[in-house]
């Protein structure tokens, strides 16, 4: 008996041997049955003798982007979110008999696209395989992905994020991509526990899915989140895929382990059922403090799948669909490999332009990215880098501003933080998307404009901000009128306010008088508390300072 | 195996071409009519049972024999035989969902494993393994625009067990019973 284990264990080699001789590029071969034997090879041993460690975090990712295309990766139905059950299934999705896979090109630019963006290399040729398991929702009884030779590897998406004791601070790092492959989504299954059944729809079975697999580069839940947040910033600007994690078009699965710096990687867990950006970095933060514990406890990590619990903030084992999983990968018959070519040049003769993937095209396409918008943004309005992160990081705020810029001779420097902490602000608090903003960018282009040209002083200019979220339609021409926040300009009426003041506090106009400047600036305080801060302070500052001189 | 191979795509291409709308693969079986109609041409005029790839770029190839032959490989000349560990049974039942641990069911088994043990003495050193027939083609590309969908009703139709418009299907996937319980079950075979 044990003979013969060590026998199969010596086919297994052989086997990987001859993959590896076939395949010399393909390390992703034995990926799945592998990786944890070969990354993960040893617990970290907490050492009692020599002074203990500090155990730090390694975070790698797996992302599935659903591709945003018309159709699905290999059949003609429509790909569409909440639409009745089964109705967007083809024949070939159900897998009747005698149905073939034919490929949408749109997806297979949309992967290189993608590619692109995330500076990966473009294999000329890829090939698709099935991996079989067994599964309601799954009805062909296996997947077709890219698992010998996907259509990227080696990319690189740097990403950035607000750090440092005050978050005011631009942290700059990066996560290797390893590969990008295509595959199939699978169907939705709905539990009915109550008749001990499961409801099948169809619907999602055989969308277009892009895998990005991320090395285990982070160190953190925040760094994690900051590097999906990115992602999800590309895929949209791309329109590759529409990103929004909660109707499930980007699902982040985390592989968390923990280890002593220079130490062999320790035992991961992998963690699922991640809905939110937020959610993934908690979850992370969580993992990697459950492992630090039973490490200290003198426990032993165990290699499972783990599920976040969004209401407890915790992560619980699942029970893996089976545990002697063997995929049995094998090449898929019905498609030939996956040529895309690098420009027009190198299309064979006779190919159909519509048919072919050319690179060179696809690049040329490619739009402004959101780090070069960020770069443009601080270089062309001079705005600190913190800002532009917030601009390009929220959906349309760019646009708003330049909006704003346009319709204001206020510098842009004075303008950013209006946008990024007054509007950002407020649209945050409650829950809004910079579309549904109460105030329009021309509305308060004419508020910025009012302040410029010295109608109203800034601690004024907000308080008619706060009432035009209040009540949209006003103009702040109308809301300054009303509430009678404009400026005090009129130098009798500052001269009689600032005497009172004056009058009132002669201890500080002799402190004064006896060369204390400093102390001028108490009273400005006291006129505007008098005013309500509509006093124009230049004005101020000189009546006061004829008066003490 | 070239045989059985074509025999198959032929019969691929002849279902595609009575029911077009079943099949989604309509580039392939247009390129493939083509090419079977200038093939069975040749086969018409060479009038031999010789078969080459279908799709290779050569249209005849000396090295295929024009003949089967067949020679059963001496036993010194195959690796050791394999016995299969319990473990290795469990694993395969769990797979297959097919309880075949009786003798005979064993039996048939390494049988099975000794008749492949014959492929170790072919010299595949050098030789770039074959995917598919289909690998020297180019892969056909479709363009992304609604073509198909919208059938529910016929598709649910096939299906045994329906609940409004959902495929029923057991709860989850059942964890299978132990080795010890199925053990039990089957204590009428002979293991």
């Amino acid at each position: 008996m044990a003979a013969s284990s060590v026998a199969a264990s010596e086919l297994l080699q052989h086997m990987n041997k001859h993959i590896s001789i076939f395949y010399p590029k393909a390390s992703c071969v034995i990926r799945r049955i592998s990786t944890s034997s070969l990354r993960c090879c040893s617990q970290p041993q907490l050492k009692v003798k020599s002074a203990p460690q500090q155990l730090v975090g390694v975070v790698g990712l797996e992302v599935h982007a659903q591709i945003n295309s018309n159709t699905k990766l290999f059949s003609g139905s429509s790909v569409r979110f909440s639409a009745p059950p089964n109705s967007l299934v083809s024949p070939f999705d159900a897998t009747l008999p005698g149905t073939l896979p034919v490929l949408n090109i749109r997806c297979v630019e949309a992967a290189v696209m993608t590619a692109l963006a995330l500076n990966c290399t473009i294999n000329r040729k890829s090939l698709f395989d099935r991996k079989h398991y067994f599964y309601a929702d799954l009805p062909a009884g296996y997947q077709i992905t890219q698992q010998r030779r996907p259509i990227a590897v080696d990319g690189l998406l740097a990403y950035s994020f607000l750090g440092g004791k005050k978050r005011n601070q631009v942290i700059k790092k990066s996560v290797s991509i390893k590969q990008i492959q295509l595959e199939q989504d699978s169907g939705k299954s709905l539990h009915d526990d109550l008749r001990s059944q499961t409801l099948i729809d169809l619907n999602r079975a055989g969308v277009g899915l892009m895998e990005l697999v991320m090395e285990p580069d982070m160190s953190c839940g925040e760094e994690a989140a900051a590097a999906v947040g990115e992602l999800q910033l590309i895929l949209q600007t791309l329109g590759t895929c529409q990103g929004n994690m909660s109707e499930g078009q980007l699902r982040v699965d985390a592989n968390v382990s923990v280890h002593e710096p220079g130490e062999p990687l320790g035992i991961r867990t992998e963690v699922k059922n991640i809905n939110s950006i937020r959610y993934l970095a908690r979850a992370i933060d969580y993992e990697i403090q459950r492992q630090i514990a039973v490490l200290q406890r003198g426990g032993t990590v165990q290699s499972e799948t783990r599920a976040f619990d969004s209401k407890s903030g915790e992560t619980v084992p699942m029970r893996d669909k089976e545990g002697l999983q063997d995929y049995r990968f094998m090449p898929e018959p019905n498609l030939p490999p996956l040529i895309v070519y690098e420009d027009n040049a190198s299309l064979p003769t006779g190919i159909d332009a519509c048919q072919a993937v050319v690179v060179q095209k696809i690049r040329e396409a490619l739009p402004e990215l959101p780090a070069v918008k960020r770069e443009r943004l601080v270089q062309a309005y001079g705005i600190l880098p913190e800002h532009s992160l917030t601009l390009v990081n929220e959906e349309g705020l760019v646009e708003y501003f330049e909006a704003v810029l346009r319709a204001t001779k206020k510098e842009p420097r004075k303008v950013i933080g209006w946008v990024t902490n007054d509007l950002v602000g407020h649209l945050k608090q409650q829950d809004m998307s910079v579309t549904q903003s109460p105030i329009s960018p021309k509305a308060l282009a004419e508020l910025l404009e009012l302040q410029e040209t010295g109608h109203i002083s800034s601690s004024a200019a907000r308080r008619v901000f706060q009432e035009m979220w209040r009540s949209p339609g006003k103009t702040a021409a109308q809301i300054i009128q009303e509430q009678d926040l404009g400026l005090v300009s009129d130098t009798s009426q500052l001269h009689s306010i600032c005497q009172k003041v004056l009058d009132a506090h002669p201890d500080v106009v002799n402190a004064i008088k006896s060369g204390n400047k400093k102390v001028l600036n108490k009273l400005m305080g006291l006129v505007q508390r008098e005013t309500k801060g509509r006093a124009d302070p230049v004005l101020v500052r000189r009546i006061i300072e004829e008066k003490t001189s | 195996m070239f045989c059985i191979v074509v025999k198959r795509s032929c019969r691929g291409v002849r279902v595609s071409l009575k029911s077009c709308n079943l099949l989604a693969n309509d580039g392939y079986s247009i390129t493939n009519v083509e090419l079977l109609h200038r093939r069975r041409k040749h086969f018409l005029q060479s009038h031999n049972t010789n078969v080459t790839r279908l799709l290779s770029s050569r249209p005849h190839n000396s090295e295929v024999p024009e003949a089967a032959t067949w020679e059963p490989v001496p036993e010194d000349q195959l690796p050791p035989p394999v016995h299969i560990p319990a473990d290795l049974v469990d694993q395969l039942e769990r797979l297959a969902l097919v309880d075949f641990r009786t003798k005979q069911g064993l039996a048939c088994l390494e049988k099975a494993i000794r008749f492949a043990d014959q492929l170790h003495v072919v010299d595949t050193s050098g030789v770039e393994p074959m995917d598919s027939v289909l690998e020297d083609r180019s892969l056909n590309l479709r363009v992304d625009a609604v073509t198909e969908g919208d059938c529910a009703e016929e598709l649910l139709q096939l299906s045994k067990h329906t609940v409004e418009e959902y495929f029923v299907a057991p709860p989850g996937n059942i964890p299978l019973p132990t080795r010890e319980e199925r053990a039990a079950i089957l204590k009428h075979s002979e293991l």
